[in-house]
């Protein structure tokens, strides 16, 4: 059982909760490798997909895992729902709540909204990523490729390379690290930095090659054009010869170090199709992960335990 | 009417007044200040226990009306401003229609004589729209009732519109009040840049925001001669900026609101509670500690409240989409007095020149005082009854209080405006 209702912020979870997810997602990977991927383990347990931010790949992975949990999955969309006729999130919280629904994953443009719903009504909530906050399943997924790929996770050094300001995923994958016992450093230049980095537990280096022989991943974030106020850097091409990751860098990264991605990938800017095409880089590993461990989430949220995940 | 306020601590720091008196108050004027008045006939207030001081005014009120009154209205804020203890409010222009021109002045002058329960003094806009480009018409607003003139909730961007603004105020020797906000540094901030805008993943508003346009807007004061005040300081920084400007002779006053006084930025955490977003945003503990420091030294020159009322429904959205702002008008004494001077770090002579008479003559209106011959506008304080800060508490139509449940202690119990009651017994009359 975890000791949270909602997984909003990664440090609504205890050390203990987060291995729980990661262990109970290893039995559900397994699951995803058979020729029957399904469960019948949150049969008539109903999940509401409510993504008000445009979104393929997260939402997918929620509804495949809600779907080989055999839960009744619902989605709604941004463009479908009542919110574009002016309804307000506490009215839809109070809707779904009508409606007997017992997890919502919400993916919204704006941070906090998460605990907004949370409070308005009784189902639990996952963060499906909330503006430049949190994505904290996410942050799990990563744990769970780089645990998988490198054998541990306490001691590791991870550099997240990009544009931390606006990253929820930095938001989250920097005090899940700290958490485990890893050294986040976050990688960028100062334009692309929060005010306080330090405020979330992670060294700070604006230099990209001093700290890349010490990294045991290199996690390498999308350039958000779209989030930006102002060109944060000169050229694309100068941002990506000061912070990309191309074949030059992974050289000098140890021999076993691992690229990461949260993806959709900007090849040729944050990394290069070379790496991104290379064994070392896990990007379709995380994809692959994402599945397991939303399992485990809202598995282990509607109140199950790990004993009976391979049921 | 005759109406004698009995054996109260009477405090006027004009008249360097202090002492235990009566106040004798014939037709709305203040016939007698001293000890044991004699007046057959007269309404007799006892006042032992209880603060007598000239009538508090707030220099920075939303009165909402024209345009949003379903937030609040003449009548609801003024009625809110006489349960907190004022006999007179400044009403910011930001309404719809927006407060540019005399005819807006005079429907708030003439609203507020039949629906006021205290006295209403018109600010009008410094440009056309708040849009921060051409002047308006001062002269008519001047004309109609207007006391000062701010473009609140927006600065004016173009430092050579604001030396315009500056130059063309000085003809009339009208107090320029500044929103001190450079949108080019704030962008879309909404919460003070730093640790908590880092953990929350808010876009951060950063004390230089502030402190770049303090420094500009007092560096034109200082060109142009024009009276300045500047509204809402909430950094270290803009205070430091205004204590060397004044002494350096510029005619700069500033203000400051409860909420930065008494909250700072880890108010927000961890539910991202809108009845704590404001503009300015809460700041560092270290800026809250350095305007109490102002209070004390007489760089601050009043207490404002900067009364942001808005309606449950605006402020139950994301933190993102919600407006900013508090209600102040009813907690603002009362957080003054449990916060300051019951741990001795404000005498009732402190409060009287910040809540009083500073904010008055800041921004050049009547003054107000206790001397014989004055109209007699006045606020009695019960320092010790407790109020509990319930939705139930506040006679604002609007409950979007920062500080609600809470429990403060002293509250107003009375306010008289030109000797007739708007308070009485800490009802609204």
């Amino acid at each position: 059982m975890l000791s949270t209702r909602h997984i909003i912020d990664i440090e609504d979870l205890t050390l203990a909760d987060l291995t729980l997810i990661l262990d109970t997602a290893e039995s559900f990977k397994e699951v995803n490798e058979r020729r029957i991927k399904k469960l019948p383990t949150l049969r008539g347990r109903t999940i509401v997909n409510l993504f008000l931010e445009p979104s393929t790949r997260t939402r997918t992975s929620f509804e495949l895992a809600a779907k080989r949990l055999s839960a009744d999955g619902i989605n709604f969309a941004a463009s479908a729902s009542a919110t574009v006729k002016g309804e307000s999130l506490v009215d839809t919280a109070e809707t779904l709540s009508a409606m007997a629904c017992d997890l919502v994953i919400l993916r919204h443009k704006y941070a906090g909204s998460p605990r907004m719903l949370a409070k308005h009504m009784d189902a639990h909530i996952i963060n499906g990523g909330d503006g430049m906050h949190q994505h904290p399943t996410q942050a799990l997924l990563d744990l769970f490729t780089m645990r998988e790929r490198l054998g541990h996770l306490e001691g590791l050094t991870v550099g997240i390379v990009g544009d931390i300001s606006h990253s929820r995923v930095a938001g989250s994958l920097v005090p899940a690290l700290k958490m485990v016992g890893a050294r986040p450093i976050v990688i960028g230049p100062p334009t692309l930095m929060p005010a306080r980095p330090d405020a979330l537990g992670a060294e700070v280096s604006y230099t990209l090659d001093d700290v890349l022989p010490e990294l045991d991943v290199a996690y390498m974030l999308r350039i958000q054009m779209e989030r930006a106020e102002g060109m944060p850097f000169p050229s694309v091409r100068e941002y990506s010869r000061l912070w990309g990751m191309n074949e030059a860098r992974l050289a000098r990264m140890r021999p076993d170090a691992i690229v990461m991605h949260p993806g959709p990938m900007n090849r040729g800017v944050e990394i290069s199709s070379a790496v991104a095409d290379s064994p070392r880089a896990v990007v379709l590993d995380q994809v692959n992960a994402g599945v397991a461990v939303r399992m485990a989430a809202m598995y282990l949220l509607l109140g199950g335990d790990a004993s009976d995940a391979t049921a | 009417m005759t109406l004698l306020l009995r054996g109260g601590r009477v405090v006027d720091p004009g008249l360097e007044l202090d002492e235990v008196c009566d106040v004798l108050i014939e037709d709305g004027i203040i016939t007698k200040v001293g000890k044991d008045v004699v007046a057959a006939g007269a309404t007799v207030v006892e006042c032992a226990e209880k603060i007598i001081m000239p009538g508090l005014v707030d220099v920075h009120t939303h009165l909402r009306e024209p345009g949003f009154e379903y937030k609040e209205d003449v009548e609801s804020g003024t009625r809110a401003a006489a349960h907190g203890g004022f006999s007179a409010v400044c009403a910011m222009p930001n309404t719809n229609p927006i407060c540019d021109e005399g005819s807006a002045v005079r429907f708030l002058v003439e609203r507020a004589a039949e629906r006021g329960h205290v006295r209403v003094h018109p600010i009008g806009a410094l440009t056309v729209g708040l849009k921060g480009e051409s002047l308006a018409e001062m002269g008519d607003m001047i004309a109609e009732g207007a006391v000062a003139f701010s473009d609140d909730g927006k600065g004016v961007q173009d430092a050579g519109t604001m030396r315009r603004v500056m130059d063309y105020a000085v003809t009339f020797g009208a107090t320029v009040v500044c929103h001190c906000e450079d949108e080019a540094l704030v962008g879309k901030g909404v919460v003070n840049e730093g640790v908590v805008s880092t953990r929350l993943g808010l876009t951060g508003w950063p004390s230089a925001g502030e402190d770049v346009a303090v420094a500009r807007d007092i560096a034109i004061a200082e060109l142009t001669g024009c009276r300045l005040h500047l509204a809402h300081i909430s950094t270290a920084g803009a205070l430091q900026a205004v204590r060397e400007a004044k002494e350096r002779g510029v005619a700069v006053t500033c203000e400051v609101t409860p909420h930065h006084l008494f909250l700072d930025e880890d108010a927000l955490t961890p539910e991202y509670d809108t009845a704590m977003k404001m503009n300015p945003p809460l700041r560092t503990s270290a800026d809250r500690a350095a305007l109490v420091a102002g209070l004390k030294d007489g760089t601050v020159d009043a207490i404002a409240t900067d009364h942001a009322p808005h309606a449950a429904h605006e402020k139950a959205l994301e933190f993102e989409l919600a407006p900013f702002g508090t209600t102040g008008l009813e907690t603002a004494l009362p957080l003054v007095i449990t916060n300051l001077v019951a741990k001795d770090t404000l005498t009732w002579s402190d409060v009287a020149r910040l809540m009083a008479t500073g904010p008055r003559s800041a921004l050049n209106l009547p003054p107000v005082t206790l001397a014989e011959g004055s109209v007699a506008d006045i606020t009695i304080i019960d320092p010790e009854c407790r109020v509990e800060i319930t939705p139930a508490f506040f006679e604002s139509k609007s409950g979007n209080s920062a500080f609600l449940g809470t429990t403060l202690l002293g509250k107003a119990t009375e306010v008289l405006v030109g000797g007739r009651f708007a308070l009485r017994n800490g009802k609204v009359v």
